[in-house]
């Protein structure tokens, strides 16, 4: 069994992220792996342990992005392919699924790819949805759990989390998935992992190398701008009474009088 | 000449720093406000390879160099020096000397063990009348067929009824002249029959790490568990000291970081006279004397890492970075609890506990007093570095790293 995960590097989630006059994102200067990967990080090598297969952790990016496919080797994965072209530079989410799809296809194995549920920094998704249906593959999101999964039979049984409440879902292998934080308990880069990571030379893949043209990444969607979020204004009121029964209800009072209850 | 660090370093610096702030820092202030060990960190360390961190890979450890043992403690020290003083026992005080002096089988049935963390490892120097002064010990070891038998009471251990390995040192001949050459060290286990261990608590510091005392009573140590040879003692003793020390003034360094990052955070949140209190210049200098201080105590340590990577002795340029580390480590804790006012005097910061952790560092493991001493006499040449039978043992990344 082979298992792909697409990780990605994001600003810091601590960073203080600010948009200047000109309409730019100031996003701080350090990156850090997306939070949201380290689960799919950390879930492709335990699946690896567990069926004696392959891992792959893979991006589509430029070189400041292979600092994620070093952090999924020191976990454990067993390989790691950065997907990078200068036709990419300007991607938007289809040109990303593209091209991962098409790397995935190139590997010519990959039974289950596992995606973090969303890009921390933009908070967008679409690339997971995208690359599934790039490559014609089963797609289930927000996966808090695999239940079962056989890769002999080519099934899998998840139990995803919903608005409403959990559901569990099958599908057929090969499938995309995107993981929340419930799946597992991220792993943390073991020393023999760190040296290897630091002795590995990462195969960057050009879109030549994948069979694809520099039309077919082209963006079809621009960011035509952003904006900070109107500044929020508000009071505080302390809400006298005799005692906390009577203090209750005449908050409730106020609620109500709101319209907020 | 390369100040760079590598990227093995970067990543095992990075793995430390997450895992101490991850899994320790969110539980650490309850322990230091019980007097009690956190008992998650040596667990955590041993699980995650850390305390084998610069032992050869084929005695089990890790196969890093001395710089990331360093970086390893800055990190560790970095959220509390109850995590770092467990490497400066386990791995720089132990685990390093057996790596210079234990014969090949000592090395195979103590190093290896202590190297992938399934056993835990002390070091037993000091006793009551017997601290800056070491020579004036008073446990000894009488020598009975095939057994020593040793007496004593060692106190201020580390780890002293956590680990389950100690060096000890003894004297073999209480009548040598000089009274250096009649101590020996031994190997010497915690289930032995007779020796017994104690806690010591209410101490002002490293409240969240293991004190106490290691008592002797007339335990039958086997001569294969004699560490060198009879009358070597004193200097494996100090060798250790120059790994020991190595350790605590990479931690200091750590305690300098704590300080300064608390305090720029503090500094740009607090605000006075309309301004965050970072906008006054006398804060302002405060952060500049804190930055000076790491910067220097941090090349102080690569120095001597660096040497202890080629092989070479260091124990001046080792002592002297143990020396400005913690001397600036209390300095720059003073001026952090100054800088964070009344909120610093309470333990609802961090800054407090820095301050009463950095004023162990001056005095354990060799005195800032102590320090001074060593430095004065190497300049004068009163002191000089004498060929040692085992010397230190450099980095090779290759043999360090090879299984067989």
């Amino acid at each position: 069994m082979h298992v792909v995960t697409i990780a990605t590097m994001t600003p810091d989630t601590e960073a203080a992220v600010a948009v200047d006059a000109g309409g730019n994102v100031q996003w701080g200067d350090r990156l850090v792996v997306n939070p949201w990967d380290e689960y799919a990080i950390t879930e492709a090598v335990l699946l690896k342990g567990a069926h004696n297969g392959q891992a792959t952790v893979m991006t589509v990016g430029s070189e400041a992005q292979a600092e994620a496919l070093k952090h999924g080797l020191a976990i454990g994965c067993d390989q790691a392919i950065r997907v990078w072209d200068p036709a990419l530079a300007a991607h938007d989410s289809l040109a990303y699924a593209s091209a991962a799809a098409a790397a995935i296809n190139k590997l010519g194995n990959a039974d289950l790819v596992i995606f973090g549920k969303e890009m921390s920094d933009s908070a967008s998704d679409q690339h997971v949805f995208q690359t599934a249906r790039k490559l014609r593959w089963t797609m289930i999101g927000f996966v808090a759990r695999i239940e079962a999964i056989d890769f002999a039979a080519r099934t899998i049984r998840v139990r995803r989390l919903t608005d409403q409440g959990t559901e569990v879902v099958s599908g057929r292998l090969p499938a995309v998935i995107s993981v929340l934080k419930d799946i597992n308990e991220p792993k943390y880069p073991t020393f023999i992992g760190i040296r290897k990571a630091a002795k590995a030379e990462i195969p960057v893949w050009s879109l030549a190398d994948l069979g694809l043209s520099a039309a077919a990444v082209a963006p079809k969607t621009a960011v035509s701008g952003h904006r900070e979020l109107p500044k929020r204004e508000g009071s505080a009121e302390i809400i006298e009474g005799a005692n906390a029964q009577e203090k209750a209800a005449r908050l409730v009072a106020r609620l109500l009088e709101e319209k907020i209850l | 000449m390369d100040f760079a660090l590598n990227e093995e370093q970067i990543m095992a610096r990075d793995m430390v720093r997450e895992l101490a702030r991850d899994k320790i820092y969110p539980t650490l202030k309850e322990w230091d406000r019980k007097h009690q060990p956190h008992p998650d960190v040596l667990p955590l360390l041993a699980e995650n390879g850390v305390l084998g961190i610069n032992i050869p890979v084929r005695y089990g450890g890790q196969g890093f160099d001395y710089i990331t043992l360093a970086l390893a403690c800055e990190e560790l020290e970095r959220i509390d020096a109850s995590l770092r003083v467990i490497m400066s026992v386990h791995a720089g005080l132990n685990s390093l000397a057996l790596l210079q002096w234990a014969t090949e089988e000592q090395k195979q049935r103590f190093l290896v063990p202590q190297a992938r963390g399934e056993k835990y490892a002390g070091y037993g120097l000091t006793e009551a009348d017997a601290g800056s002064d070491p020579v004036n010990l008073r446990s000894t070891a009488r020598r009975e067929g095939d057994v020593y038998i040793l007496n004593g009471e060692k106190m201020w251990i580390s780890l002293a009824t956590l680990a389950d390995n100690f060096i000890v040192f003894a004297k073999t001949d209480p009548h040598a002249e000089p009274r250096y050459k009649g101590i020996t060290a031994f190997i010497i286990t915690k289930d032995m029959k007779g020796v017994s261990t104690y806690d010591e608590k209410h101490k002002l510091g490293v409240r969240a790490g293991s004190t106490g005392s290691i008592v002797m009573q007339d335990v039958e140590v086997p001569v294969e568990n004699r560490l060198g040879e009879e009358g070597e003692g004193f200097y494996i003793a100090m060798s250790c000291l120059d790994n020991g020390r190595y350790t605590v003034a990479a931690g200091a360094t750590g305690c300098i970081r704590a300080c300064l990052e608390d305090s720029i955070k503090y500094a740009k949140e607090r605000h006075t006279f309309g301004v965050p209190i970072a906008q006054h210049q006398l804060i302002k200098q405060k952060i500049a004397f804190m930055q000076q201080w790491y910067d220097a105590a941090w090349l102080l340590v690569v120095r001597a890492g660096w040497l202890k990577n080629q092989g070479q002795r260091n124990t001046r340029e080792t002592a002297v970075a143990k020396w400005f580390a913690t001397d600036m480590s209390v300095k720059a804790a003073l001026e952090a609890v100054q800088l964070h006012g009344a909120y610093g005097f309470s333990d609802e910061y961090d800054v407090e506990r820095y301050l009463r952790n950095a004023k162990g560092a001056v005095i354990y493991e060799g005195s800032s007093e102590i320090q001074q001493l060593i430095q004065a006499d190497y300049a004068l040449g009163y002191r000089h570095d004498r060929p040692l039978r085992c010397e230190p043992v450099p980095y090779d990344a290759e043999t360090w790293q090879s299984e067989g």
